[in-house]
């Protein structure tokens, strides 16, 4: 269920690294536990995100999370298709539902994400 | 409450069948989710949806005297209520705060059912027992009944499939007894959603064949299992008062805008003489209905602010609305600030968003009964 090839965060974002910069997004765990997504709030272009600090907020019609940078750096993309419609993190989390690209500052945070096999094990899958 | 092992309802293994998403509500384990709380809530409305609701409480009382005890227990007219008949009624302190909203079944002139909510099922039973002559015989239960309602514009198709009487004649806030499957059950027309439906009462050691017998026909014309996040949901357009939410002891049915329910005509109630009082001096804040103007979901608690950044209230409930598809919520709000029309801000993670009061309920039905 959760591609091989990205790396994910115990805070249930999945994070795909392309040179310098990542993509994020919300991991399948995440988005079903959560249910219907009706709300996003993401931060704007030029943003600085940092590893470990909110980021922003996804609410389902139960409850609002807040969103936490598994890498720090700079928003250089957001999705607003997501935000006009938030239930296409529902859809395709990890395709059309992604979330934010960030610039990365320090590359070498990547080595604290997880593998696919180690988040699948952190959530007991 | 502080319950050391959730309870199972009687329908347990049929929702973890069904693939629900189970949480801990008030003491027991019940389905909080299936398909979706958007999908659930939009079937109910537009056909039907099926809910296991056997977490409610079911008191028995009976003996002589009756009606004129209850009502000096409620604020409703239990004296007036004809047998076959429900009523809708706060149960109030001295003080005009709700202890509990319940609904009042007369089975017999002196036989009556109280259905209370799951999460006041030991408070309100002390209540009761404290409250009422010792001379009468109150019985608790709740865990021996279970609870199954069927709601939506196609509910009435359904139940018709279910048992032999007709219930074209049976009125909103009436109920009968037949059978399903040979079972004996309590069919009443009422419910939490604002739309046609039934509750069925039954003996929890049936409830399963019960279920599967309405499951069946409901998911027959396209109907779903619903959980209590769409039950939520669709109460909340209707602008239904959820108990610990919106109301509590802290709060008065004139507050809460539910004063039909208070009939000071009759005798002595509890709470009688507060509320009098209350009525002539007029209240100081009433519960309303907002829409966001701004991007943001209310959530309970969130504090809400005039322009001048003054409290002028708390929300109690929000939500998205799947049919509405904005965001709503209600709260308490300091008169005049309830004035439809009137823009508040409510504070959502620290940022003031825009808000209007509207009208309520949210939701108006077509045909509704």
């Amino acid at each position: 269920m959760n591609p091989e090839e990205l790396n994910y965060s115990e805070t249930h974002e999945w994070i795909k690294i392309d040179g310098k910069v990542a993509t994020l997004g919300l991991t399948d765990h995440a988005q079903s536990e959560l249910g219907d997504i009706v709300y996003l709030e993401l931060p704007g272009v030029g943003a600085e995100v940092t590893a470990g600090s909110e980021f922003g907020v996804v609410e389902s019609v139960k409850a609002a999370s807040d969103l936490y940078a598994p890498l720090s750096g700079k928003v250089v993309a957001v999705n607003d298709a997501a935000t006009q419609d938030p239930a296409l993190v529902n859809r395709d989390c990890y395709g059309e539902g992604w979330l934010v690209k960030v610039e990365l500052k320090d590359p070498s945070e990547v080595e604290n994400l997880k593998t696919a096999a180690e988040y699948k094990e952190f959530i007991g899958a | 409450m502080s319950m050391a092992k959730a309870i199972k309802p009687p329908l347990y293994d049929r929702h973890v069948s069904l693939g629900a998403k189970m949480v801990e509500f008030a003491g027991f384990v019940m389905p909080v989710q299936y398909s979706g709380i958007i999908d659930e809530h939009v079937t109910v409305r537009e056909n039907a949806g099926i809910f296991d609701l056997s977490h409610m409480g079911e008191f028995y009382v009976s003996g002589k005297g009756v009606p004129s005890a209850l009502d000096k227990l409620v604020s409703n007219n239990v004296g007036k209520l004809g047998i076959g008949k429900a009523l809708y009624t706060p149960i109030c302190t001295p003080q005009g705060g709700i202890v509990d909203d319940i609904l009042v079944y007369r089975d017999e002139d002196e036989t009556f059912m109280l259905v209370v909510n799951a999460s006041n099922v030991e408070k309100d039973y002390g209540w009761v027992v404290s409250h009422l002559p010792k001379s009468l015989k109150v019985e608790d239960k709740s865990l021996q009944t279970a609870l199954i309602a069927i709601q939506g514009p196609q509910s009435e198709a359904i139940m018709a499939e279910a048992v032999a009487e007709d219930l074209s004649e049976l009125r909103y806030y009436q109920f009968e007894y037949s059978v399903i499957d040979d079972i004996p059950v309590r069919v009443s027309r009422t419910g939490y959603t604002g739309e046609d439906g039934f509750e069925v009462y039954v003996d929890a050691a049936s409830a399963g064949a019960v279920w599967d017998a309405l499951f069946d026909l409901t998911a027959g014309i396209g109907g779903v299992p619903v959980g209590l996040g769409a039950r939520d949901t669709l109460r909340l357009e209707m602008k239904y008062c959820l108990y610990g939410n919106d109301i509590d002891e802290g709060t008065s049915p004139l507050e809460a805008g539910i004063g039909w329910t208070v009939k000071f005509d009759k005798g002595d109630f509890i709470g009688k003489d507060a509320l009098g009082e209350q009525k002539k001096d007029g209240v100081k804040r009433k519960l309303a209905g907002f829409v966001m103007v701004d991007a943001g979901i209310p959530r309970h608690d969130y504090a809400i602010i005039d322009a001048d950044e003054k409290s002028i209230g708390r929300v109690t409930s929000g939500s998205y609305s799947p049919s509405l598809r904005e965001n709503i919520g209600l709260g308490y709000l300091d008169l005049p600030y309830d004035d439809v029309g009137t823009e508040i801000l409510v504070d959502v993670r620290k940022k003031p968003r825009l808000a209007r009061v509207v009208e309520t309920p949210f939701l108006k039905l077509i045909g509704g009964r």
